[in-house]
C-alpha cells in the first residue's frame, strides 16, 4: 500500500490508515482497514450502503474514534489528545451529505466563523477571503442570505466554501451530492472538479462515477467494513477484480 | 415567493368577518351567543363596581365603605401605596427604593432592545446594580444606612426576581450542558442536582435556607436572610431552567455539532457560537414561562418573613382602620404582577417573531 502511494505521490503521504478496526457496540463497522493517500491525490470511495464508507472518512478527522490500528494525518497521529485532534481538524475540511450549515448565521458568517475563532484571523481579512471563496463557488451574491433561503446546490457550495475558508490541506466529502435534486448535482460537482484540478488532496465518498472517472487517482471499493479493492479508475471500471465490485458496478451503472 | 407575498387578501367587511369567525357553524354560533351573554351579565357590573361607583379617597375603610356603597374602595391603595411599594423602608427615604425601581425598569427596557445586546450591556447592568445597591443600603455619599431587613415591597420583589433570573439562567446552562456531558461524574452531579431540587417544593427550600443553612455555616459566619432566600430561589429556578435548556439542546441536529467539530472549533466555542444560540432561540417560550413562574414565586419568601409586595400588602390590611378591603388590595397586587408578567410574555413573543423574521427580512431586501 505505502509503496504504491510513494510511487503515485512523490511529495509524500497525507493520510495513512493502518490496520484500523471500528466497532459500534458488538457490530464491527470496519475490519482491519488500511489505506494511504498521498499529498495531492484524489481518492473516491464507493460501495454498498452500510459498507463503512462514512465511518472510514469520519475517522480521519476524529468524528468517530477507532479502537485499533493507527491513523496519521500530515504527520500527526489521530488519537485521544485534544490538541492533536484540533490541529488535525484545522488541516482537514469536511463536507457532509446534509450540508450542516449553521442556520442562525448568514452565509458570510458561516464562512468567517472558523477562520476568526479558530485561526484567529482578523475579521476584515476573514471577510475578504470568504467573499473570494463565494465567488469561487459562484454564489458571491448570496453572502448576506441565511442558509435556509438557498437551494440545496447553493447550500452545498457554501458548505464547500466554509470548509475551504480554513485553508485545509485535505478535503473530505461524504456523499456531497446525494441529498441534491439531479439538476443541482452538476453545479456542486463542477466546483469539486475545479478544486481537484487546483491540486487539493481529496477523499470523496460518492456514487457519481462520472466524477470518479474524470478526477480520481484511485477508487476504493468497500463492502461489509472491508476495503475489497483499490485501483485506478480505468482498471476498476473496465475490469473489477472481485465479484463483489462487479456486482456493485452493475447495480449502480446498470440503470 | 414574491408573488405569494404580494397577494393581499381583499379586506372583509365586519359582517363578513363576523359570519366567518363567529357564526360559521351552529355550535360556533351558540358559543358566540353564550359568550356575549356572559360578557353582558358580568362586565357592566364589574365596570361600575371597579370604576363608576368606586371611591378613590377616604381616610379609613369605614368611611370608604359608607361613601362607596356598592363600589370598590381604592382609597386603600391611595393611602397605602407607599407602604406596598416600599415596605418598611424609612418613610422619608422612600425616594431611594423609588429610584431603584425606575432603574430596574430602565435596565429591563434597555436589555429588551436587541441593538443594545453588546458586551456593554453587561457593564450597564453592573453599574445599574451597583447604583441600586448604593441607593438601597446607603452609608455612602451622605445617604443614611438602611439595613436590608427593612427593605420591602415591590423593590424587594424586583430584586429577588432580577437576581434570581440573572444567576439562575447561566447556572442552568451549565447544568444542562453538564447533564449532556460525556464525563460520567459531571453528568451524575448535574442529574442528581436537577432531580433533587425539582423534587422539593420551593417553600421547603426557603425554610431550609432560613433554618438549616445557618446550622451548616461555621459559627460566627452569618449570611443574612435576604441573601439566603435569594440563594434558594436561584438554586431552585436553575434546576427548572436547566431542563428547559436541555430540551433546546436536544432539538439541535447532530450534524450541527459535527460540522462545528470538523471546523476545529473547541467544545467551548462550538457550544457558545453554534449550539447555544440555536438552542436558546427555540427555548424562548418555555424559558419565559419559567421566568414568569420565578417572578411570581418570589412571593413565597413571605413565609420566611421577607417583606415583599404581598406581605407588605397583607400587613397594611391588618391595620384596624383598613380592615375588610382584601378584595381591592389583592386585585391591585394581582394587577402589579400581571403587568410585569404580561410584559415579559409580550416581549418574548415579539423576540421570537423578530428572530424568526430576521433571515426573511434580509432576503426581501435583496430581491
Ligand atoms: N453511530 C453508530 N452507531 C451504531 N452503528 C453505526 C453507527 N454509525 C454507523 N453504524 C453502522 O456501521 C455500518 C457502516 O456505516 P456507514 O455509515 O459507515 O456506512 P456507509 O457505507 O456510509 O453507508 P451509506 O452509503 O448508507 O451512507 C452500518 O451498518 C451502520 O449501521
Ligand atoms: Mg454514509
Amino acid at each position: 500500500m505505502t509503496d504504491d502511494a510513494a510511487k503515485r505521490a512523490p511529495q509524500g503521504t497525507m493520510i495513512e490508515i493502518q490496520g484500523v478496526s471500528k466497532w459500534f457496540g458488538d457490530f464491527q463497522a470496519l475490519k482491519n482497514v488500511s489505506l494511504s493517500v498521498g499529498k495531492g491525490e484524489k481518492f473516491v470511495v464507493c460501495g454498498p450502503s452500510g459498507s463503512g464508507k462514512s465511518t472510514m472518512i469520519r475517522l480521519i478527522n476524529r468524528l468517530e474514534r477507532h479502537e485499533s490500528g493507527r491513523i496519521m494525518v500530515d504527520g500527526i497521529e489521530v488519537a485521544d489528545d485534544v490538541k492533536a485532534i484540533e490541529a488535525i481538524r484545522r488541516e482537514v475540511g469536511m463536507v457532509f451529505q446534509s450540508f450542516n450549515l449553521f442556520p442562525h448565521l448568514t452565509v458570510l458568517e458561516n464562512l468567517m466563523l472558523a477562520p476568526v475563532w479558530v485561526r484567529k484571523a482578523p475579521k476584515k481579512e476573514a471577510e475578504e477571503i470568504a467573499r473570494q471563496l463565494l465567488a469561487r463557488v459562484r454564489i458571491p451574491e448570496q453572502a448576506d442570505k441565511y442558509p435556509g433561503q438557498l437551494s440545496g446546490g447553493q447550500q452545498q457550495r457554501v458548505a464547500i466554501a466554509r470548509a475551504l475558508a480554513m485553508r485545509p490541506k485535505v478535503m473530505l466529502f461524504d456523499e456531497p451530492t446525494s441529498a441534491l435534486d439531479p439538476e443541482m448535482i452538476k453545479e456542486v460537482l463542477d466546483v469539486m472538479v475545479e478544486l481537484a484540478q487546483e491540486g487539493m488532496t481529496m477523499v470523496v465518498v460518492t456514487h457519481e462515477m462520472g466524477f470518479a472517472r474524470t478526477v480520481a487517482d484511485c477508487i476504493v471499493f468497500m463492502d461489509q467494513g472491508e476495503i475489497v479493492e483499490t485501483g485506478a479508475p480505468k482498471d476498476f471500471f473496465a475490469a473489477p477484480k472481485t465479484d463483489r465490485a462487479r456486482l456493485f458496478l452493475s447495480q449502480i451503472l446498470g440503470h | 415567493m414574491s408573488a405569494v407575498l404580494r397577494r393581499t387578501p381583499a379586506l372583509p367587511g365586519p359582517l363578513e368577518w363576523a359570519r366567518v369567525n363567529l357564526f360559521s357553524s351552529v355550535p360556533n354560533a351558540l358559543l358566540t351567543l353564550l359568550s356575549l351573554y356572559l360578557l353582558w351579565k358580568y362586565v357592566p357590573p364589574f365596570v361600575s363596581w371597579a370604576l363608576l361607583d368606586a371611591v378613590w379617597q377616604a381616610p379609613s375603610s369605614k368611611a370608604c365603605r359608607e361613601a362607596a356603597g356598592a363600589g370598590a374602595c381604592w382609597a386603600f391603595i391611595g393611602e397605602k401605596h407607599r407602604f406596598i411599594l416600599f415596605g418598611t423602608y424609612p418613610f422619608e427615604e422612600h425616594w431611594r427604593p423609588g429610584v431603584s425601581i425606575l432603574l430596574f425598569l430602565a435596565l429591563y427596557a434597555v436589555s429588551a432592545m436587541r441593538r443594545f445586546w453588546t458586551p456593554w450591556l453587561v457593564l450597564a447592568w453592573l453599574a445599574g446594580l451597583t447604583l441600586i445597591g448604593m441607593l438601597m443600603w446607603g452609608g455612602v455619599f451622605g445617604l443614611r444606612y438602611v439595613e436590608n431587613e427593612r427593605w420591602g415591597g415591590l423593590v424587594l420583589t424586583l430584586l429577588l426576581a432580577t437576581f434570581g433570573i440573572a444567576f439562575a439562567f447561566p447556572l442552568s446552562i451549565v447544568l444542562a450542558l453538564g447533564r449532556r456531558s460525556e464525563m460520567p461524574v459531571v453528568r451524575a452531579v448535574c442529574v442528581i442536582y436537577i432531580e433533587l431540587i425539582r423534587g422539593v417544593p420551593l417553600i421547603s427550600m426557603l425554610f431550609m435556607a432560613s433554618v438549616m443553612m445557618p446550622l451548616f455555616l461555621p459559627s460566627g459566619v452569618t449570611v443574612d436572610k435576604l441573601l439566603r432566600a435569594q440563594t434558594a430561589l436561584i438554586l431552585f429556578a436553575a434546576a427548572y431552567l436547566a431542563e428547559v435548556v436541555r430540551g433546546g439542546l436536544q432539538a439541535i441536529p447532530r450534524g450541527q455539532y459535527e460540522a462545528a467539530e470538523a471546523l476545529g472549533l473547541s467544545f467551548a466555542k462550538r457550544t457558545a457560537l453554534v449550539i447555544l444560540p440555536q438552542a436558546l432561540k427555540i427555548s424562548i417560550p418555555p424559558l419565559v414561562n419559567t421566568f414568569i413562574g420565578l417572578f411570581k414565586d418570589t412571593s413565597l419568601v413571605v413565609i420566611i418573613g421577607l417583606f415583599d409586595l404581598l406581605l407588605a400588602l397583607k400587613t397594611a390590611l391588618n391595620e384596624p382602620a383598613w380592615s375588610g378591603i382584601g378584595v381591592e388590595a389583592y386585585l391591585f397586587a394581582s394587577l402589579v404582577y400581571f403587568v410585569f408578567c404580561y410584559a415579559m410574555s409580550q416581549y418574548s413573543q415579539r423576540l421570537e417573531r423578530d428572530l424568526a423574521r430576521g433571515p426573511t427580512a434580509r432576503a426581501l431586501k435583496d430581491t
